[in-house]
């Protein structure tokens, strides 16, 4: 009852993209294969990790720009660790509390300093892509020798499934069922939605926002560890747009940039959404350039569609 | 004692909100706090609450002296306020926004959405009231917007009950279910703080009353010992009549201004009424009535669905607000910080931002020396204190911001003015200042209306009223039949009798 407008959207969405996959059935036979549905759900299940930390920081009223330089700077150091002896476990683990620690300094430029997400995630994307450009050099690192089972995480199946798409869907299912159902989370919603109604029933709405951007720092350390095993690299310039496309997931699945709402299934099925655009495109030879073109269209109309629905809502 | 307070000060940059107010409240006592609006009676309680830090004076918990940090530490002292603008989160449900004091202090891990519903049901049921605590506040009506923040206050084990006016938009069958529940609270050794400024409510359920006017404290005693008359002079301070400007003594029978059906998509239904010239019109209503709703699709800043606006009798395009700007309809809004004038710019540049073709020179650009004699004209006019025009409009008290923001609308020579709470937030000083302002510019004949939530003001000021109920003008009060009664009744759809 209470998730009846959210519960509509995903409906929806699994609507338009079950018919998008339909009509690509027709255009390309190779579309609804197995092969297909696997290489299309492996190329948005990483970037879905960073989505989920990025969907509750936009419920909180927040944004992160510094997503993709983020991602890249695990990857980057993940790699250089390796390179210098360590072993990619470890590697990993200080990688995540890295990126974790990037996103604990935005969170307190936001909560101590008193700036803006955007103003201080934008600076944190600067600083983070230049991290990874000073520890590389500027040149990808080839991490051909790291250990089998190291590799396993990005590039082993279990049962025939990918380990990247299990690891990304418990990600998901849990992080949904804690958002709705933690205590801890819904102060999440109560901030977003009215920061002076929850300072007012006595939130600490500062810290709440504060390991909210920790969180996504940290989710994007995560990914960045399953980019470096699934490629076996670590390119300095990865990343770059990629919080554009994260954002506008979450957007397109119900977050609003004004906070209190969201979902992290709509904000997945906002980024299968754009994924099975990509992969239409590509499969229907559209070119690379008129892609983004498309995508950003998507993205004006789902969220016009939701402006025009919420106002007659209002008025009604 | 329950809670005692000493000497309380408190002043934001050049204003003086408080400047010493001593108040006391026993268990048991439902005691009124009354004072005109600007009196300081919200800064009294958001210092009683701990979202404002007094800077001088003492509070008293039962005898012992404390520093309320902010709303939790009140809470946890016993103390819980209703605000007087709703402040709840619109995307949580009824039931959690009850208890979100009890879910943030919560050591569980998981939300019991059903228990919280059905004891978030049990609250509104002794308000006698059914709402279905499982939707979202935002698609709740007002009215019982206003309910869920009682009933949050409710939902605390508190030993202080403070309401700020939250009668303002309920109606008169759910505020003698609120009064009940209070009364038994009382009962119950509670103390109750009742903010209003609505004497009839007062006298029928409070036991004491303590009377703010300018930051201060100036009457304490029990309601059965004072008369309205005597509570509205010690809330005034001064005769009515001598605190506004003479009335109109000519008004014309010709309307400088009609207004004919105008509707919106939304809230607006099909409101008519004219100004005369000579006159100046007040428009009454309850929050949430509609007014300044009205107002604005008239003036064409929310789109009008249907209906007509005339000058003198000819029909005009008000369709957008630069449209209506062109034919010298000004709307002054309610909201002075976001929507009145620009804080960071000075004043000379606020006064000319929408008449900027009256301070152009031949190419186009802005004559910073016409903007100084023009702001300099107007800024003597409203009698506007400045160091000087080119100063930041922030620097100013917000008497004299809304000055400012009056100025600019002046600046355009608007023959038709909506002023939308055109006093609210403004020192008793300025305020009587603008009112002669709105009088002479009467005389002048623009054609003026007030929208204030002040009934004295209304019933000071204005020649004519109309009241606003469910966004269309449910009648009109001539000068000698506007009381607050009168306003109050046809407001909340009580038959005139």
């Amino acid at each position: 009852m209470k998730l009846k407008t959210n519960n509509l959207r995903e409906a929806g969405l699994i609507v338009i993209i079950a018919a998008l996959c339909l009509v690509m059935s027709f255009a390309s036979e190779f579309f609804l294969t197995w092969e297909n549905m696997r290489a299309m759900l492996l190329s948005f299940a990483i970037e879905g990790i960073v989505v989920v930390g990025m969907t509750v920081l936009l419920i909180v009223g927040g944004i992160d720009l510094a997503v993709g330089s983020v991602v890249c700077l695990s990857m980057v150091i993940v790699g250089a660790l390796f390179l210098h002896g360590f072993d990619p476990w470890t590697a990993s683990v200080i990688a995540v509390v890295a990126s974790a620690g990037i996103g604990l300094c935005m969170g307190l430029c936001v909560t101590k300093i008193g700036l803006s997400h955007f103003i201080a995630s934008l600076a944190f994307m600067v600083i983070a892509r230049g991290l990874s450009l000073a520890i590389t050099q500027g040149t990808p690192q080839s991490l051909f020798s790291l250990p089998a089972e190291f590799k396993l995480i990005g590039q082993g199946t279990i049962y025939g499934l990918p380990v990247v798409i299990i690891i990304f869907g418990l990600i998901v299912v849990v992080s949904d069922y804690i958002l709705r159902n933690s205590v801890l989370f819904r102060k999440v919603f109560y901030t977003g939605s009215n920061e002076r109604a929850a300072m007012y029933a006595g939130i600490d709405v500062n810290s709440v926002k504060l390991w909210v951007t920790v969180l996504c720092g940290t989710m994007s350390g995560i990914a960045g560890v399953v980019y470096t095993a699934r490629f076996g690299a670590a390119t300095p310039t990865f990343g770059v747009g990629m919080e554009l496309n994260v954002i506008a997931a979450a957007v397109i699945g119900g977050a609003s940039l004004k906070g209190g709402s969201g979902t992290i299934y709509g904000a997945v099925l906002g980024l299968a959404l754009l994924s099975v655009v990509t992969s239409s495109l590509i499969l229907l030879d559209v070119s690379v350039y008129f892609q983004d073109v498309i995508k950003g269209g998507i993205l004006l109309v789902a969220v016009s569609l939701d402006h025009w629905i919420n106002s007659r809502k209002q008025s009604n | 004692m329950l809670l005692e307070l000493r000497g309380v000060k408190k002043s934001f940059g050049a204003t003086n909100a408080l400047i010493g107010v001593d108040f006391s409240l026993e268990a048991g006592q439902i005691h009124a706090v009354c004072g005109e609006n600007g009196a300081g009676k919200s800064t009294l309680m958001k210092v009683i609450d701990g979202i404002l830090q007094p800077d001088v004076g003492q509070i008293f918990i039962e005898g012992k002296q404390v520093q309320i940090k902010d709303p939790g530490h009140a809470a946890r002292l016993g103390i819980s306020l209703v605000h007087q603008e709703i402040s709840l989160c619109g995307s949580a449900s009824v039931a959690e926004n009850i208890f979100m004091y009890e879910i943030n202090q919560s050591k569980r891990l998981l939300m019991d959405y059903q228990e919280l519903q059905v004891r978030a049901k049990k609250i509104i049921n002794t308000l006698d009231k059914e709402i279905d605590t499982s939707i979202n506040v935002e698609n709740l009506t007002l009215s019982n917007q206003q309910l869920v923040e009682i009933a949050k206050a409710l939902a605390l084990d508190c030993k202080i009950l403070i309401l700020d006016e939250p009668t303002t938009s309920l109606t008169e069958v759910e505020s003698k279910s609120l009064f009940k529940v209070l009364r038994s609270l009382a009962k119950g050794g509670i103390g109750v703080v009742y903010i209003s400024h609505r004497m009839a409510e007062i006298f029928d359920n409070c036991s004491h009353i303590t009377v703010l006017r300018d930051g201060a404290s100036v009457f304490n005693g029990l309601v059965k010992d004072t008369t309205p008359d005597e509570i509205i002079s010690k809330m005034v301070g001064r005769e009515l009549g001598k605190y506004y400007p003479e009335k109109s003594k000519k008004i014309g029978t010709r309307p400088l201004f009609e207004v004919v059906n105008v509707s919106d998509a939304s809230r607006v239904n099909s409101v008519s009424f004219q100004i005369l010239p000579g006159e100046i019109l007040g428009i009454a209503g309850l929050v949430g009535a509609g007014r300044s709703e009205i107002a604005k699709a008239i003036c064409g800043l929310t789109p009008k669905t249907s209906g007509a606006v005339k000058i003198n009798g000819e029909a005009v395009d008000a369709s957008s607000y630069p449209a209506a700007l062109a034919e010298g309809i000004a709307y002054l809004s309610e909201d002075r910080k976001l929507e009145g004038v620009f804080l960071d710019l000075s004043i000379q540049s606020n006064i000319s931002s929408m008449a900027l073709s009256t301070v152009q020179t031949t190419v186009m650009t802005v004559d910073a020396d016409k903007e100084k004699v023009q702001a300099e004209e107007l800024g003597k006019r409203l009698k506007l204190k400045a160091s000087s025009v080119t100063a930041n409009t922030s620097s100013l008290s917000g008497g004299n911001q809304q000055k400012v923001a009056i100025a600019k609308l002046l600046a355009t020579r608007p023959k038709i003015i909506f002023m939308d709470e055109p006093t609210r937030g403004v020192d008793v000083g300025a305020k009587a200042e603008i009112h002669q302002v709105l009088r002479q510019l009467c005389h002048e004949g623009v054609g003026i209306a007030v929208i204030s939530s002040e009934l004295p003001e209304i019933i000071g000021l204005c020649d004519r009223t109309i009241v606003i109920r469910n966004g269309t003008v449910a009648g009109q009060l001539s000068a000698h039949e506007t009381t607050e009664e009168s306003i109050l009744r046809m407001a909340s759809g009580m038959a005139k009798e």
